[in-house]
């Protein structure tokens, strides 16, 4: 079940999404959360989904991982139908026992936000997927170099992320670890009600927490050892140049935005 | 100046004084580390080995005593990060040394620390890389690499500053068999190559007898220092400091007091063989 969550992780790769400058790609994943919440009409969710298929393909991406990923967050998505299913009013109503109604609105609109979330986990990981941490960072600390001179420390907070980032697997995999070792030992984590599951987790999170601690101590004695002394006088590998390629796909989002807001508007 | 690295009557705690009696991890050690030689530290755990080396690069400052690397002083605070640049260190965990996510841009991380130029960090990427026979590997993501190819990229993330001493504290204690022979064979072609001056940490004496200078730690001293045929063919003042000479050099020992005709100590399984090859060779032509 753990090996199911891909969140943050990069597939390296060598598509025009991959290839797409990571300071253009966190601005087009913020055009594209735009577009999922301006979309109000089925049309509109067409136009994204044609967009979303497009990036999926060039990206080589196997769409199994995607439907992996979906899976990690089912409950959320099933729970977010469900309320919307249910407590929202609509006119023509196909269902009714006690409190309970279901309406041709609430359907819609149930499917409307399932949707919408769907597409939202979806094109945000495919910033991550294609994105190598480091330079989606860099990225990161790039566009937000100017809050430097408020004193905020944007190198350092970039770094912690991207340390984060590239921890996720092997700290997913110490968790497996850790868990078949405590199961082989007794431990019990899939029976009983939520408090005594969630007491079961305690034996889980205390020896990954100490583990993590221990990591974070030698890494960063690596870092020193390699002479990292912070942001100044830093330079980089990888240079980031803008090209033709990040315009127009800055401007296929922007039109792609403008469509959708006509859309709404005209309730089509 | 000859030695590349100087320890002078080092001494060094993890207690802080309570009582008045406070435990030494390391306790008067002078030890020289000649440039270009390969010197193994041997010491069963708690022997102060890994405290030892690292004081090689400013990690720990010494509590008595001092450390030079290459002339500089590692008290002096401004000296720390010349000193870390001309002295790089591989650590156990291999998971807990590589910072990126992508094989190049983990070697990239200590020349953009240095601040070198872009062309001259891709050379050097390259370089380092193609050094330790992880080249193909670049673009690969560190977590799905096996345990000795990890250890493999770490050292090429050091080689990427051009160290002129490379200390490896116990590099080969996570792999398996195969890891461990991929990282010692690195080790040593790396020295070929580049004539790098490698301090070795370890507690394996296969490992020790690659190496042309061995010092026997324990408690925080420094018990014996020679050359392996010297000190693993040492078989009492091993025995004193927690350690077993290698099993060859003991069987050499046992069949003599046996009255058997075996010459030599030999210091791996392949000269082991040899030996009694020979003796038995030499007792049937007697016959």
């Amino acid at each position: 079940m753990l090996k199911d969550i891909t969140l943050g992780q990069f597939f390296p790769g060598n598509s025009i999404v991959h290839r797409i400058d990571p300071r253009f790609k966190l601005i087009l994943t913020g055009l594209f959360i735009a577009i999922v919440f301006c979309a109000k009409t089925f049309a509109s969710y067409a136009l994204i989904f044609g967009l979303l298929l497009f990036i999926v393909l060039n990206s080589r991406i196997s769409p199994r991982l995607i439907f992996k990923s979906l899976r990690a967050i089912l409950i959320f998505i099933v729970f977010t139908a469900v309320l919307n299913l249910f407590f929202t009013d609509g006119e023509t109503v196909w269902f009714q026992w006690k409190f309970i109604t279901i309406s041709r609105e609430g359907v819609l609109f149930a499917l409307k936000m399932v949707l919408r979330i769907v597409f939202l986990i979806i094109g945000t990981s495919m910033l991550t997927y294609t994105t190598s941490p480091i330079m989606l960072t860099d990225a990161i600390e790039l566009l937000c170099s100017p809050l430097k001179k408020l004193r905020i420390p944007v190198h350092e907070l970039a770094m912690m992320m991207s340390i984060a980032l590239r921890f996720i697997p092997t700290l997913i995999e110490e968790t497996d670890k850790i868990m078949s070792a405590q199961k082989s030992r007794g431990a019990d984590f899939d029976s009983g009600n939520i408090v005594r599951r969630a007491r079961a987790l305690i034996p889980l999170l205390i020896p990954l927490f100490v583990s993590a601690f221990r990591r974070a101590d030698e890494l960063a004695t690596a870092m020193e050892s390699r002479c990292y002394r912070g942001g100044e006088g830093r330079t980089r590998y990888k240079i980031m140049r803008a090209s033709a390629r990040d315009y127009v796909a800055l401007v296929i989002f922007a039109v792609f935005l403008a469509a959708v807001i006509v859309l709404g508007r005209f309730g089509i | 100046m000859h030695s590349i690295i100087r320890t002078e009557n080092l001494k060094y705690s993890y207690d802080t004084e309570e009582a008045g009696v406070v435990r030494l991890a390391l306790d008067d050690v002078s030890l020289e580390i000649e440039r270009g030689s390969f010197t193994a530290v041997l010491g069963h755990n708690g022997s102060g080995k890994s405290t030892l080396a690292r004081h090689f690069n400013g990690i720990y400052l010494p509590m008595g005593g001092k450390v030079f690397v290459d002339g500089l002083d590692t008290s002096d605070e401004n000296n720390i990060f010349d000193i870390r640049r001309k002295v790089g260190m591989v650590f156990q965990n291999p998971d807990n040394q590589i910072i990126a996510s992508l094989v190049e841009e983990d070697v990239a991380f200590a020349p953009e620390n240095l601040g070198l130029a872009r062309e001259e960090i891709v050379k050097r990427v390259e370089v380092s890389l193609r050094s330790v026979g992880m080249y193909e590997y670049r673009d690969r993501a560190p977590h799905l690499l096996s345990g000795g190819q990890k250890q493999r990229v770490a050292i090429a993330g050091v080689l990427a500053m051009r160290p002129e001493c490379i200390v490896l504290d116990e590099p080969t204690a996570m792999l398996d068999p195969r890891g461990r022979e991929e990282v010692l064979d690195t080790i040593e072609a790396l020295r070929k190559e580049y004539g790098l001056t490698i301090v070795l940490i370890t507690h394996h004496m296969s490992e020790a007898a690659r190496a042309d200078r061995i010092v026997v730690l324990c408690s925080g001293k420094i018990h014996l220092d020679g050359t392996p045929e010297e000190v693993l063919t040492d078989i009492e003042g091993l025995k004193k400091v927690g350690l077993d000479a290698p099993a060859s050099v003991r069987l050499a020992a046992k069949l003599r007091a046996l009255g058997a005709g075996v010459e030599g100590f030999p210091l791996s399984d392949e000269e082991c063989v040899e030996m009694i090859c020979r003796w038995l060779d030499s007792e049937g032509s007697e016959k």
